[in-house]
């Protein structure tokens, strides 16, 4: 067990066919990421980032290789274990938000809490703190099509915090944004994560985007690992916290 | 997932498509409601008829006659006794022990003799009948015109309408209220110093001083004797429809009275031949529950006597009941067969609609497990909320049926009666039911859901 990285991959592979070809999405990635990291990974449109994230969160199975959390390879668990993993260990945001329209702010965010059994009483309490984390403490009863989108990113991430996972996986966050709102939400991110000593992983292509908030950059191409690298001087640090409060 | 959130979420989500799965409800209760009327009417007939068949006083009934009388009938359980020469006779001590077997509530001697009633000079001929006080219950008395007899040793008799229309052809009913008299032949035992013919050949043997036995063993004479009764009532049909034994009996006594009187009985001589006292032709033993017959007969039976119930009839009667539950059972799931395609139809539509849902809380941590639960949940909720509906509908129908056969009876001069009954295990049963077919009905839909790939629900919007 390796207990200095919150997220390992060996030679992981995810082959799909499609028709008489075969499409390797993921093509042998090995790679190391410690506990409280944030990283991005970046590339194109079908470089494969998108899959590896999803293998990370256990949406996805690999087609060989392995993917170690926490000590545990996610390939050799039973479908009953990878929910339990994906409910308590990681928490995700997505593009699109993928708040469930019929429930209220407050319902959303319980969700989880539901398939994790927590208690009534305690639900309550947790769904006003993460509500809280992320500044809509006050909109609790609203539904996410009152919302703006970077307020249903902001309940899709109180979502992801709900059951305390140690890693939170977001796949290109502020692809639905503008640029203003997604900073916002990044250096939300950040500190959420900074503050909880959360492991990130960020799919992105916005290069920039991620340069300011990442501490390291992870290039993918035709579904291998192509360079990796720390971001420049990062000037953006300094004014974490200032568009917080904004709203696009 | 736990149970109260999996019925939350489920009831949620039902409310999302209000119109859809009312429908889909609606569905289910038609179906419930027609299973409910069906079985209802089945049970609503059963009990027509054994209630009919328990106020004919046949169901709680055993009547006892002595394996030495009536050998003829050939019975098979005669053809095993050697010699019936030996069987008990029905005296009154069997008649007490009878009395006191576990659920007896009655054991009356049925007395059936050859009487005549004058009555303004004329003599009418007719077997006379005693009846218990018991007899009031039998239907044969719902129709009675006057009253029952007062006391069970009253002096008063009850006459079969066509009996009385003998007596008074013009106005039978006017007979009501009248003194008749009744000449009868009584029995009187022979005095035993009196009786100085029959002696010598009685005590033949070393005997001769000392008679140990009752007087009555050595014969009886029959002696003309004239009773005058009141007419108290008239009544259509012989209660216990002729259940009992040759003759229908047209004069009806109170069963004390009818003993009190020591009415010369058709067995009278074969006691005195036989020796001994006095013995009954036929005992009639009521039984508290007609579920007991069978056990009462058996005990009898143990005594070493001969009995009769109708409890044979009644097994065939419940085997049709059965068969007709049955028949009206299937007719009533058809609706249910296509309620069921129902469900079916809207949590496949369900699924389809909320992929990208499935997908999202299978990807916040939601197992196969949760997903098939919830699908299944919903199933069942509208299960039992159709099967509510259900049995509110089906007892609308039910009212509907037992008003209209009231007025065809009302039109048909008859009193009306519930054809349908709505019985307390029926209403359980049902929701049960609709639940367990509304969860069958979901087993499809629920694991489509449950197979759904995540990746791909969440990457097509």
């Amino acid at each position: 067990m390796n207990s200095t990285h919150a997220v390992r991959t060996e030679s992981v592979c995810r082959h799909y066919t499609m028709g008489n070809s075969m499409i390797r999405a993921v093509d042998g990635i090995s790679l190391r990421i410690a506990r409280g990291e944030f990283v991005a990974l970046l590339g194109q449109s079908g470089s494969g980032k998108s899959t590896l994230l999803n293998l990370l969160a256990g949406l996805d199975r690999p087609t060989s290789g392995s993917v170690i959390v926490q000590g545990r390879d996610l390939a050799q668990m039973s479908s009953e274990d990878l929910a339990r993993y994906r409910r308590n260990d990681v928490g995700m945001v997505f593009q699109s938000f993928h708040l469930i329209p019929a429930m209220t702010i407050t319902e959303n965010v319980e969700l989880p809490m539901r398939f994790a059994e927590v208690d009534r009483a305690e639900r309550a309490q947790r769904v006003r703190e993460s509500l809280e984390r992320v500044g809509l403490g006050k909109r609790m009863e609203h539904r996410p099509s009152e919302l703006s989108g970077g307020e249903q990113q902001r309940v899709s991430l109180a979502r992801a915090l709900a059951n305390r996972p140690s890693i939170l996986l977001a796949d290109e966050p502020t692809g639905n944004l503008d640029s203003r709102t997604g900073e916002d939400i990044l250096n939300l991110i950040r500190d959420v994560s900074l503050s909880l000593g959360m492991t990130v992983v960020m799919v992105t292509h916005e290069r920039a985007l991620a340069e300011r908030f990442a501490q390291r950059l992870i290039f993918l191409a035709d579904g291998k690992l192509v360079s990796e690298a720390a971001p420049p001087a990062t000037p953006g640090l300094g004014r974490a916290g200032t568009g917080e409060e904004a709203r696009a | 997932m736990k149970g109260y959130d999996l019925l939350d979420l489920a009831v949620r989500n039902l409310r999302q498509s209000k119109l859809r799965n009312g429908l889909t409800t609606v569905g289910i209760s038609v179906g419930v409601a027609s299973l409910v009327a069906m079985l209802s009417l089945g049970v609503g007939l059963q009990q027509l008829a054994t209630k009919r068949l328990a106020g004919s006083g046949m169901f709680d009934t055993v009547f006892v006659t002595s394996k030495q009388d009536f050998r003829d009938f050939n019975r098979d359980e005669d053809r095993k006794d050697q010699n019936p020469e030996n069987a008990p006779v029905l005296d009154e001590p069997a008649r007490l022990k009878m009395t006191h077997l576990p659920y007896v509530t009655e054991v009356e001697p049925e007395i059936r003799v050859m009487g005549e009633i004058v009555y303004n000079g004329q003599t009418h001929f007719g077997f006379v009948t005693g009846l218990p006080m018991s007899a009031r219950e039998n239907e044969a008395f719902d129709s009675l015109q006057g009253k029952f007899f007062s006391r069970s040793d009253a002096e008063e008799v009850i006459l079969l309408k066509d009996f009385a229309k003998e007596l008074e052809p013009a106005n039978p009913s006017s007979l009501i209220g009248k003194e008749v008299t009744l000449r009868y032949g009584e029995r009187q035992p022979l005095a035993a110093d009196s009786d100085t013919v029959g002696r010598p050949t009685m005590s033949e043997g070393q005997n001769s001083g000392s008679d140990t036995q009752a007087p009555d063993s050595y014969g009886f004479s029959v002696v003309r004797k004239m009773q005058p009764l009141k007419v108290i009532g008239i009544v259509d049909e012989e209660p216990y429809g002729g259940m009992r034994t040759v003759s229908r009996g047209r004069i009806f006594l109170p069963v004390d009275l009818s003993e009190k009187l020591n009415m010369a009985q058709f067995t009278d001589m074969r006691s005195s031949l036989r020796g001994g006292g006095k013995n009954y032709q036929t005992l009639t033993v009521r039984v508290k529950d007609p579920a007991k017959v069978e056990q009462v007969q058996d005990a009898i039976k143990q005594m070493g006597f001969r009995t009769f119930s109708i409890l044979d009839a009644t097994k065939s009667l419940r085997r049709f009941f059965t068969v007709l539950d049955l028949f009206l059972g299937i007719f009533g799931s058809l609706a249910l067969a296509v309620a069921t395609l129902a469900i079916i139809n809207t949590l496949v539509m369900a699924v389809l609609e909320r992929r990208r849902e499935i997908g999202v809380m299978k990807a916040i941590g939601a197992s196969d497990g949760d997903v098939k639960k919830l699908f299944f949940a919903e199933a069942g909720a509208m299960g039992f909320f159709g099967g509510l509906l259900g049995i509110g509908l089906g007892f609308a129908i039910g009212k509907a049926i037992n008003l209209g056969t009231g007025i065809y009876l009302r039109n048909h001069k008859l009193p009306a009666e519930a054809v349908w009954i709505l019985p307390p295990w029926l209403i359980g049963g049902a929701i049960v039911f609709s639940i367990l077919v509304s969860l069958i009905a979901g087993l499809y839909p629920a694991s489509r859901a449950a197979k759904l790939d995540p990746v791909q629900t969440l990457k097509y919007e």
